[in-house]
């Protein structure tokens, strides 16, 4: 076998670094624009962006935008508002779309295979097509809550949740990650006497952290960045989520571009912070999607 | 304790029979091994004993009790996998401890159990480890222990000892069997290394093709194994086999030769072996040795191993037929030397040509 000198070795050291930094700063770049431009004021923002100023924390810098975008968008509601239609939602898709999944993998039962294609081929159907259907039945779905029995479910937090809990996508993750346990654990538990809920609960979920983190990121940002669906369901400010508050910044001819750099600032730390909790996880899960260990 | 009983067990998978109906009593207490080459349904039949796999026809009783339809978790069984199998998120005492957990015993009881176990197991200072933490030799304590604590009616071996190196596997397979000695319980173990077999079972069940080919204690299968898989399955190096013509039959013996055989009078206790008919004879390796002259076989040695406490011959004989000669001493050969073999008749074997032989099983088996 050729040896690898070390100035090769060098060299390939320098050109991986190079592409790793190249691709780090195309990602970067923009979300330091984002920050960088919150903090100047319209003109210097729209002056700065022919230039590499526009990355840079110079000029008339404040934190004006800041206050102005707290002045025009209940921002601290919102972004409850998406921490609970988000979190409840994520909560709720991992338990459902686990078990859904276990019940794939682990019970034998008639029709199974059918019913999962049909189900990865729902992964094909973007939401947009069914947006206006849903709406319809959304309108007419009865509901018993704190106020009785009522027909119709817009301008709720629920019509925000329920129809994302169950999606093919994270029920064919976890399959797959399910799959890939061995096979041996469950039939164990199954001589030592555990029940179908027991081997799920005690056995299968806490090998599943590497499927439960990539489940929960992927859902997460996909209901946090969803706009058209709350803007069609809810007319309620006091439960409206953060994407929709956008709306409140681009109503008129001259879009305050800093405050809306300054927004996409604050609601872009929720992301960024559960994220960063749970990349570790994230990154050993699919790293480990190619590899069995 | 309890003793477990095959009747006319299969076991299909589609149109593919895997398990063609085998009957088989284990008795109360006994070790029973089941034994047989790859795919010969030996751990599905464990595991249709243990209830992970349904049974297509046929009954199974554990204890008196037809358990066809009866949950694995319903069985008195404890199974201990190849794997081993043990709770990677768990410590060692939650592991030891989970069946006990399940069946809701006080946190005394557990403790107690546990801790019993663990002495019987000399494993008491790994209670607190992770499974990631211990090696494959104590991993496998593990999965036993699980299995002991909950004192089941019916101990299932899937291969336990297949992971582990050869040095540590000789020493779990002497603590399996003091474990069965000490635990008399009925114990069903499944492997493909013949001398666990040998040296554990009270009873080999030798398996092929979903058949069962011979059941008896080890001596007497290897003494009298039935057919040609059994007799070259059982003992290592394989038994030596060489076409012979049947000359004369009288009662217990027949006078076979052939032209690599000198003429020689062999026991026969087998049916099918009649007076100028074909048959195949079988000599055990060690039932072989040298002699300077009047050898029944000739030939050249190819290769020698000397193993220190013993030397495995390769010979290659006149026609081209190689047979091995196992000598208990170490001694030193030169390949191409001349060499004459012999054996004592009454170690030999006659068995019905191949091909009849096969039929006869399938015969027998259906």
């Amino acid at each position: 076998m050729a040896s690898i000198s070390p100035d090769n070795h060098g060299l390939r050291l320098v050109t991986r670094y190079a592409v790793l930094t190249l691709v780090a700063v195309i990602f970067v770049f923009p979300l330091l624009f984002m920050v960088m431009s919150s903090l100047k004021p319209d003109t210097q923002l729209l002056n700065d962006t022919s230039s590499l100023r526009a990355f840079l924390p110079v000029g008339d810098i404040s934190l004006d935008n800041y206050s102005a975008a707290f002045e025009r968008a209940p921002i601290g509601a919102f972004v409850l508002n998406s921490v609970l239609i988000t979190g409840a939602t994520v909560l709720l898709t991992l338990f459902v779309c686990s078990l859904a999944a276990f019940s794939f993998v682990f019970l034998d039962w008639s029709g199974k295979a059918v019913i999962f294609s049909i189900l990865l081929a729902t992964l094909i159907i973007p939401y947009e097509t069914i947006f206006i259907p849903l709406l319809l039945m959304a309108s007419q779905l009865p509901w018993i809550g704190g106020d009785g029995f009522e027909i119709g479910w817009l301008n709720t937090y629920r019509v925000q949740i329920i129809p994302f809990i169950a999606d093919g996508l994270t029920i064919f993750l976890f399959v797959q990650f399910f799959r890939d346990l061995p096979r041996e654990l469950i039939e164990a538990s199954r001589v030592e006497g555990a029940s179908w809920w027991l081997i799920y609960r005690r056995i299968v979920m806490p090998l599943s952290g590497p499927v439960i983190a990539t489940a929960a990121i992927l859902k997460f940002l996909f209901m946090y960045n969803q706009y058209l669906w709350p803007l069609m369901v809810v007319q309620d400010e006091s439960i409206r989520p953060v994407m929709v508050g956008l709306g409140y910044f681009t109503d008129q001819l001259n879009v305050p571009w800093g405050e809306v750099m300054a927004y996409l600032t604050l609601i872009t730390v929720p992301v960024l912070a559960f994220y960063l909790s749970l990349q570790r996880v994230f990154i050993s899960s699919v790293a480990s999607t190619g590899v069995k260990g | 304790m309890a003793n477990v009983l095959l009747k006319g067990i299969k076991k299909s998978y589609g149109a593919v029979e895997v398990i063609k109906g085998v009957n088989i009593e284990i008795q109360d207490g006994e070790f029973v091994v089941f034994v047989g080459p790859s795919g010969c349904g030996k751990s599905t039949l464990l595991r249709m004993i243990a209830g992970l796999e349904d049974i297509t026809g046929g009954t199974l009783e554990i204890g008196g009790r037809v358990v066809n339809e009866v949950p694995a978790s319903e069985r008195q069984i404890a199974m201990v996998f190849q794997s081993y199998a043990i709770f990677p998120h768990m410590t060692v005492r939650e592991n030891v401890a989970f069946g006990l957990t399940i069946a809701g015993a006080s946190k005394a009881e557990k403790a107690e159990k546990v801790a019993e176990a663990a002495r019987v197991l000399q494993m008491e200072n790994l209670l607190d480890r992770r499974p990631s933490q211990l090696s494959g030799g104590q991993r496998q304590r593990v999965a036993i222990g699980r299995a002991i604590v909950r004192q089941p009616e019916v101990f299932l071996f899937d291969e336990p000892l297949s992971n582990l190196d050869a040095s540590l596997r000789l020493d779990m397979r002497m603590e399996i069997g003091k474990l069965h000695k000490s635990l008399d319980a009925t114990m069903v173990y499944v492997t493909h290394d013949q001398v666990e077999a040998m040296t554990l079972a009270d009873k080999i069940v030798v398996l092929k093709d979903g058949y069962v080919q011979q059941m008896g204690a080890p001596m007497d299968l290897y003494h009298r194994p039935e057919n040609l898989f059994v007799a070259g399955f059982i003992g290592a190096p394989s038994m030596n086999f060489m076409d012979v013509d049947i000359l004369s039959r009288n009662g217990d013996t027949a006078r076979v030769s052939s032209n690599i055989v000198a003429e020689f009078a062999a026991p026969v206790w087998r049916d099918g072996i009649g007076s100028g008919r074909k048959a195949t004879l079988g000599i055990r390796p060690q039932d072989l040795h040298p002699v300077d002259t009047g050898g029944v076989l000739e030939g050249t040695v190819t290769l020698a191993e000397r193993l220190g406490t013993e030397t495995v011959v390769d010979v290659a004989l006149k026609n081209g037929t190689r047979v091995l000669a196992s000598l208990a001493e170490d001694r030193v050969f030169e390949p191409g030397e001349a060499i004459q073999l012999g054996f004592n008749p009454e170690r030999a074997h006659l068995f019905a040509p191949a091909s009849q032989e096969e039929k006869l099983v399938a015969q027998t088996a259906a």
